[in-house]
């Protein structure tokens, strides 16, 4: 079992050492010439107004709460995809109503959203 | 080889909880949970425990931390404020209570240590399949999984209504 | 498990050469391919054909100066473009590439996928915080909020893919699809799981992310060099990566169409003749959706944000849903 793993353990390792060794080629070869204009954050070539990094709407925080309620269903749907002729039509229908209650979740927060605000509508992203 | 890696991964995760509580700029926290998420991954591949494993990454690392993240992100929470500014009465109070707990715990835990079962990848590796999980969460947990529908379901639908109200309060 | 343990290494230094070489050959063929679509040269200075100009690229990223925005954060700006690389070549990991030429055979393989390509969010969001940048910062957002929602109708329809396999491993669900590929089964299913794939690769239609218009470069805007070549090498691995997933879960990865009913006729497994069929077949099906993801690109025009997320949210997530329920109900109605 753990065989299985370790050829990801040595890949997980190679990559970073891939990224580290890209990271330092151009840090090492390239010009560093570093002067006001170069380091500012470009905002179109003027001056940038205020700070980036202010408050933004609360739909992206929403989409990341949804997202976290639907992987959770995709991950109780999967050990049941990989069993269901063994377990029978019983479970088929309580995956249903699984299914269903979430289903129904779902199409009440974009019922909800259409309305107010939403991941859909976020306009001024 | 496994032995190395048991060592090499607890550093890692010992490291990265630490980094976490101690590192000052919050996104650099929220960066060393999601390592410190992965290596716990790495743990339950050496428990044989493999659906636990992927699941620890996808929903730990990378669901429930991404939101931390933006939270972290997006407040706007100023860099420069110090976790201990100075010490005052009130933190030597919490930082002995704290001692008191930790060795009230480790002193629980070493009266059970003959008690619990010793633990090795092989009783884990008949119960750590997708396949032997499918089969107990579909027979003898059935009812705790069709709650836990409806659980997800008031998650999704208080998380709407908390963020409509604030919605409705710019509104007006 | 017969993963033979000492040649999964050899495989995983082809896969790699391979991965990292593709990307190259990708950017090559998709300024030719665009060319041509709009009537155009293409590069064709450097080398025979211009042959070399991804080459020459290279070169002139490795040579540029690499600037660090002054009010952001060093180290995570540094680190975020490592995060799209190290994921798509960690992918590579569980795809097999021919009959027993894989590099591992996990039996959680279809959730190393989701688990792995889940973390790609944390490149984008990072990189765009990290400059301290407005374009940067929204453009990163978007990405994310886009990742985000397009896992789910992915993971759906990766699901319905495993109800034919009964199997999380890849292997059994490129086997499973030996008489009849996934894409003729599974239709719909191979269609939800192959936008959900341009928009993880963050590629046109769904774009926006790097809306010139708008955003000027997106959450690359303040990278330049190396930095900047790793963002745009990871964006051309992840085209080659879906192309390799759409042919491993719907088109029957190393199979030929309908393989089962004549497999009498085919060289038998273990020799190197069918391990060379295999590959070619595998990486020429990985190549032809590597030209339907350039062809779209010039194509179809770009998103609008509001409809990609009401495109994934409200048509894709519930059809992947009635799509798993509705195959789910008929393979249990033939089976029992």
């Amino acid at each position: 079992m753990f065989e299985e793993f370790f050829p990801i353990f040595v890949l997980i390792g190679i990559s970073v050492f891939l990224a580290f060794v890209l990271m330092l080629i151009s840090w090492l070869l390239g010009p560093s010439r570093p002067n006001a204009p170069k380091l500012r954050p470009y905002e179109s070539g003027m001056d940038p107004i205020g700070d980036a990094k202010e408050r933004y709407s609360i739909s992206f925080y929403m989409v990341a709460m949804e997202f976290i309620v639907f992987d959770l269903e995709i991950v109780f749907i999967y050990p049941w995809a990989v069993r269901y002729q063994e377990l029978g039509f019983g479970t088929f229908w309580a995956v249903m109503v699984f299914l269903t209650i979430l289903t129904l979740g779902l199409f009440y927060t974009l019922k909800k959203e259409s309305k107010n605000f939403s991941i859909s509508k976020a306009k001024q992203v | 080889m496994e032995t190395f890696f048991f060592v090499f991964i607890s550093t890692l995760a010992i490291g990265t909880a630490l980094a976490m509580v101690i590192s000052k700029n919050t996104v650099n926290s929220a960066l060393f949970m999601v390592l410190h998420m992965l290596s716990v991954a790495g743990f339950y591949t050496l428990l044989n425990a493999q659906f636990l494993a992927v699941i620890q990454i996808l929903v730990y690392a990378g669901a429930i931390m991404v939101l931390f993240l933006f939270v972290i992100m997006l407040l706007n929470l100023d860099e420069d404020e110090k976790v201990v500014s100075k010490i005052d009465f009130k933190q030597l109070i919490s930082f002995t209570l704290a001692l008191v707990v930790l060795a009230q715990l480790l002193y629980i835990t070493g009266n059970y240590a003959g008690v619990l079962p010793e633990l090795t990848g092989e009783p884990i590796a008949a119960v750590g399949t997708v396949e032997a999980i499918g089969d107990e969460l579909f027979t003898t947990f059935l009812l705790p999984f069709e709650v836990t529908a409806i659980l997800l379901t008031a998650a999704v639908v208080g998380a709407m209504l908390l963020a409509q109200k604030t919605s409705n309060v710019i509104d007006e | 498990m017969e993963a033979p343990i000492v040649s999964s290494y050899i495989i995983m230094a082809g896969a790699l050469a391979v991965l990292l070489q593709s990307a190259a050959v990708v950017v090559y063929v998709e300024r030719r391919v665009a060319a041509f679509i709009q009537n155009r040269v293409g590069p064709n200075r450097v080398g025979p054909f211009g042959l070399l100009q991804p080459l020459a690229d290279v070169v002139k990223l490795i040579f540029k100066e690499d600037v660090t925005p002054i009010y952001g954060n060093r180290v995570i700006h540094t680190m975020a473009p490592m995060f799209p690389v190290i994921t798509a070549l960690l992918t590579v990991a569980v795809i097999p590439f021919g009959d027993g030429l894989f590099i591992t055979n996990l039996n959680v393989g279809v959730l190393f996928l989701l688990a792995v390509t889940s973390l790609g969010v944390y490149g984008v969001a990072m990189a765009g915080w990290a400059s301290n940048s407005k374009y940067s910062l929204l453009g990163g957002l978007r990405a994310a909020a886009q990742m985000l929602s397009y896992e789910l109708p992915m993971g759906m329809a990766i699901a319905s893919t495993v109800l034919f396999a009964t199997s999380l491993s890849m292997v059994d669900i490129v086997n499973s699809q030996v008489y009849w590929w996934g894409l003729f089964v599974n239709p719909l299913g191979a269609i939800i799981f192959t936008v959900a794939a341009f928009a993880e690769a963050n590629r046109a239609p769904f774009d926006l992310v790097e809306a010139e218009q708008e955003l000027v470069g997106g959450f690359h805007t303040e990278y330049s060099s190396m930095k900047f070549g790793m963002f745009f090498l990871a964006e051309y691995m992840h085209v080659v990566i879906g192309s390799m997933l759409i042919t491993t879960f719907f088109l029957g990865g190393y199979h030929l169409p309908f393989a089962g009913y004549y497999a009498h006729i085919l060289p038998e497994a273990g020799t190197w003749a069918k391990a060379i069929l295999d590959i070619a077949v595998f990486l020429g099906k990985t190549g032809f959706m590597v030209f339907v993801f350039i062809w779209v690109r010039w194509t179809i025009p770009r998103f609008k944000f509001n409809q990609l997320m009401s495109l994934g949210w409200s048509k894709l997530l519930p059809l992947a849903i009635l799509n798993f329920v509705v195959i789910a109900f008929i393979l249990m109605l033939i089976n029992s």
